[in-house]
């Protein structure tokens, strides 16, 4: 891939990215979310069109326009949600989209077929079991073995191991080196350095939709790929007063949480938060922090373990009623959790709130008293909006985050549990954002942060928690401790306290 | 080569939203009156007809507020479930279910009761019957998962089913001779109607306060506002507290109960006996979810959208009559507009451009 360029509203997602890889090699792409990785292997997989560059294969520039084309260019892709009918065989599922599909006997021959490429890889599979009997494991399998029976020579893989567990991840790893001991070609987009190091010959880092570096990762260890990775050694910027912390506001005693799949996702998670103080909890994407914070709002249920606050046991309470005892929550993705989208400005800031006496008589809700503390909160948290009278669907994700954390900040409760904040947003609205969450500290509350954003954990956060497939790897005092720096590697899981 | 781009509109006025509804029943009506021609009918003389049937006459006005009563009751009460999402397609066996309640309170107590007591009862028991009705698939959707499509739908039959057992066995009247049908209703218990139509105002009057009582507990109360937030968005509901079950349950409780309502009336109003589900109905409970999504989902507006199609009912008797058309023209007129309606709804949340497209050189 030579020069390639791809930006969405003006915003570069790629940016003169030059991409080489050999025969009988494994390239690990690797980089932060957002950093570009999955849009320039949707490029190549031909579900976007570059703005600039060009794709090369063996010497030879082409254009590929759809996923077929590419199939065709012996590409293949197993997406990180698959893409299988999870009522159908998995013969069915192969011979769903297969060129070479028999049209006597299909199942008799695909299964003949499947069957000598779990030799060939030795593996274990059952060609005649429903894909939903299967495992994640063995469903990443059949996208495998889709792919390759449709003569893909490169195989990419996104995300691979976020839903598998070790074993599966293991055996995964096994299949690979196989697949490259026969000459295949795998990219393996990650964001878990211990992976990359794994199974990569070769590694390269985006950030930002471009590449900071290069490197083969014999030469290479953690420390120095976490380097890469975050763009520089970790610096400390520390604008936060020294303020003493107050009496304890939350408490969580050995907390278990399943998640969607019913795996464990958060695992015997004990932490306080005191008032006057901002606890952060850094870490990739999927590591439980989702659950974590559904679990303490109320939102998910908690298999086991207690959550207090201010002493009340709080646990598997509604969250009407969690709201109520003095824990409000930004949510992790704004609109599809924060706001009712085709209702009114006004309508969507008293979300949490309409059940107040302040806003509602008995069973009318008091819309001038609404009104005018929409118009407040408009002002006071600077929402840029022609009238309250919108429907919030209308306003820019900034200013729809404005209202929301407006919102929750504004009965001044104990404990704000902010889930990425200020994901998306631009300079001036995440300065903003941050500098109301500082504020809400000075004033004797609680800030529970969770966030993928390490500058952002080390400006806000007094103590800051690490989380690795459910469990907290440690707990840092304060940002200037010197374990700050593994930091790196107690998000690879490499490393605890 | 020329592309279609279709981009999300960002606001919508409502002039525009006015002429687009408008624009979609021309273009309904022009599909109609293909139809028609097919028929080898002249379309404009049949729609004409329809609406001079339905509208253009004293007798075919009284006819159309006859049946707008029910369609307004019943289609108020489901903008309600259908602005939460709440797929209530069982307003037709709510009906079935409030006439049985409200005819078992009527024949039961008819006699000994003066009217203003036992038409209050008859209306209470509907209610009540309706709403028993709509309350189980709320149940089961909110504690089982249950599809509410399947549950309501199924719910219909088993709620005409019952009607007929009752009619051809414990219920059948003495006066009926062996036929089917309870006995007339004690004179008490029947709804007075305008002079010279079959108007029953109490059903009247009772439903334009409750479509008016709707919008309030719509626009203007907490419960109406957690609608509304479940139907924009039930993830954001979870996030705010909102009690799904009991919300849910409010909601087929207001919606079977509105439908119960209509069926006290067409039995007290119209029939003054239990007879066939078909003959109670003709179903009203299915025309009122069109008449539910004309109205936007607006209790207020269903008053409007209710009386058109009542119309268009009226008006599909009298082509019936007049040119020989059979019964289900009426139905295929009502099922064109509703789909050009909905169609209509895609111009209006979507900007479609036509553009000409740079020609890509391969």
């Amino acid at each position: 891939m030579k020069d390639i360029s791809k930006s969405f509203q003006g915003v570069f997602a790629n940016q003169g990215i030059n991409l080489q890889i050999k025969s009988g090699e494994i390239l690990g792409l690797l980089g932060e979310n957002g950093a570009g990785k999955t849009t320039l292997m949707n490029i190549l997989y031909g579900l976007y069109q570059p703005d600039g560059g060009e794709i090369l294969i063996n010497g030879k520039p082409v254009k590929i326009t759809s996923p077929t084309e590419s199939i065709t260019h012996g590409i293949g892709m197993v997406h990180q949600h698959f893409m299988l009918i999870e009522n159908h065989s998995v013969i069915e599922n192969i011979a769903l989209g297969y060129k070479h599909t028999p049209f006597f006997f299909p199942k008799i021959r695909i299964r003949d077929q499947v069957v000598a490429f779990s030799e060939k890889f030795n593996f274990s599979i059952d060609p005649t079991k429903k894909v939903w009997q299967l495992s994640a494991g063995e469903q990443q399998r059949v996208e495998i073995i889709k792919a390759l029976l449709n003569g893909a020579d490169l195989l990419i893989l996104d995300e691979p191991t976020s839903v598998l567990t070790p074993q599966e991840i293991e055996e995964l790893f096994r299949i690979l080196k196989d697949m490259k001991a026969q000459g295949h070609m795998v990219i393996l987009i990650s964001h878990k350095l211990d992976e990359i190091m794994d199974v990569c010959d070769r590694v390269t880092v985006l950030q930002k939709g471009k590449i900071v570096g290069h490197a083969d990762t014999k030469g290479m260890n953690k420390q120095s790929l976490a380097r890469m990775m975050i763009g520089r050694d970790v610096l400390f910027k520390v604008h936060r007063e020294k303020i003493p912390r107050g009496k304890k506001v939350l408490g969580v005693e050995k907390l278990n949480v399943l998640g969607d799949k019913g795996l464990s996702c958060v695992k015997d998670i004990s932490f306080d938060i005191h008032a006057n103080e901002i606890f952060g909890v850094a870490g990739v994407a999927g590591n439980g922090q989702r659950e974590l914070a559904e679990a303490i709002t109320g939102i998910r249920r908690v298999s086991s373990g207690r959550v207090f606050s201010q002493g009340v046991d709080i646990t598997n309470l509604s969250p009407r009623r969690i709201y109520d005892s003095g824990v409000s929550h930004v949510p992790e993705e704004r609109i599809k959790f924060g706001i009712a989208p085709g209702l009114y400005l006004y309508d969507n800031a008293i979300l949490k709130q309409h059940h107040l006496k302040k806003f509602s008589k008995k069973m009318f809700l008091e819309y001038d008293r609404i009104k005018k503390h929409t118009n407040d909160l408009v002002a006071d948290y600077r929402v840029a909006t022609p009238s309250i009278d919108v429907e919030i669907k209308n306003l820019s994700g900034g200013n729809i985050q404005k209202l929301i954390v407006g919102r929750e900040i504004c009965e001044g409760p104990p404990l704000l549990v902010a889930s990425h904040p200020t994901y998306g947003l631009d300079v001036g609205a995440t300065e903003y954002l941050r500098e109301q969450l500082l504020k809400r500290r000075k004033e004797g509350g609680a800030v529970l942060l969770f966030s993928e954003d390490l500058e952002e954990i080390f400006e806000l956060c007094d103590r800051i928690a690490v989380i690795f497939q459910g469990e907290f790897t440690g707990i840092l005092n304060s940002a200037d401790d010197k374990r700050a720096s593994d930091i790196g590697l107690m998000m690879a899981g490499s490393l605890r306290f | 080569m020329f592309r279609i781009k279709v981009s999300d509109r960002d606001r919508v006025t409502p002039i525009q939203s006015l002429v687009t509804n408008l624009l979609s029943l021309l273009a309904a009506l022009v599909a109609v009156g293909v139809i028609f021609m097919v028929c080898g009918v002249n379309p404009f003389f049949a729609i004409s007809k329809i609406f001079m049937g339905s509208f253009g006459s004293m007798y075919g006005f009284k006819e159309t507020i006859t049946k707008a009563i029910p369609l307004v009751l019943i289609g108020g009460g489901l903008t309600l479930a259908f602005r939460a999402k709440f797929w209530n397609i069982g307003a037709e066996g709510q009906l079935l279910m409030g006439a049985i309640f409200g005819a078992w309170v009527g024949l039961t107590w008819g006699d000994s009761l003066p009217s203003f007591v036992i038409v209050p009862l008859m209306f209470a028991a509907g209610f009540l019957g309706g709403a028993l009705c709509g309350l189980v698939p709320a149940f089961l959707k909110i504690k089982f998962a249950i599809n509410e499509v399947i549950s309501t739908l199924m719910l219909n039959y088993i709620c005409a089913e019952f009607l007929t057992l009752l009619i051809v066995g414990p219920w059948k009247g003495k006066t009926r001779f062996g036929f089917p049908g309870t006995d007339n209703l004690p004179d008490g218990a029947i709804l007075g109607v305008i002079s010279g139509s079959r108007i029953h105002y109490a059903t009247l009057v009772l439903a334009l306060i409750s479509v008016v009582i709707l919008t309030i507990i719509v626009y203007r109360s907490r419960f109406g506002y957690e609608v509304r937030v479940i139907g924009e968005n039930p993830e954001a509901g979870r996030y705010a507290g909102i009690d799904f079950f009991k919300t849910s349950m409010v909601i087929m409780l207001i919606s079977g109960g509105l439908a119960g309502f209509a069926g006290v009336g067409e039995v007290a109003g119209i029939h003054h006996y239990l007879g066939y589900p078909a003959s109670i109905s003709s179903g009203y409970g299915f025309t009122a979810i069109i008449v539910a999504w004309l109205a936007k989902l607006n209790p207020i507006y269903a008053i409007v959208s209710g009386v058109f199609f009542a119309g268009i009912l009226v008006g599909g008797d009298a082509i019936q009559m007049s040119l020989g058309l059979p019964a289900a023209t009426v139905q295929i007129v009502n099922g064109t507009l509703l789909v050009f309606l909905i169609m209509g709804d895609f111009f209006i949340k979507n900007k479609v451009t036509i553009q000409r497209s740079a020609v890509v050189d391969s």
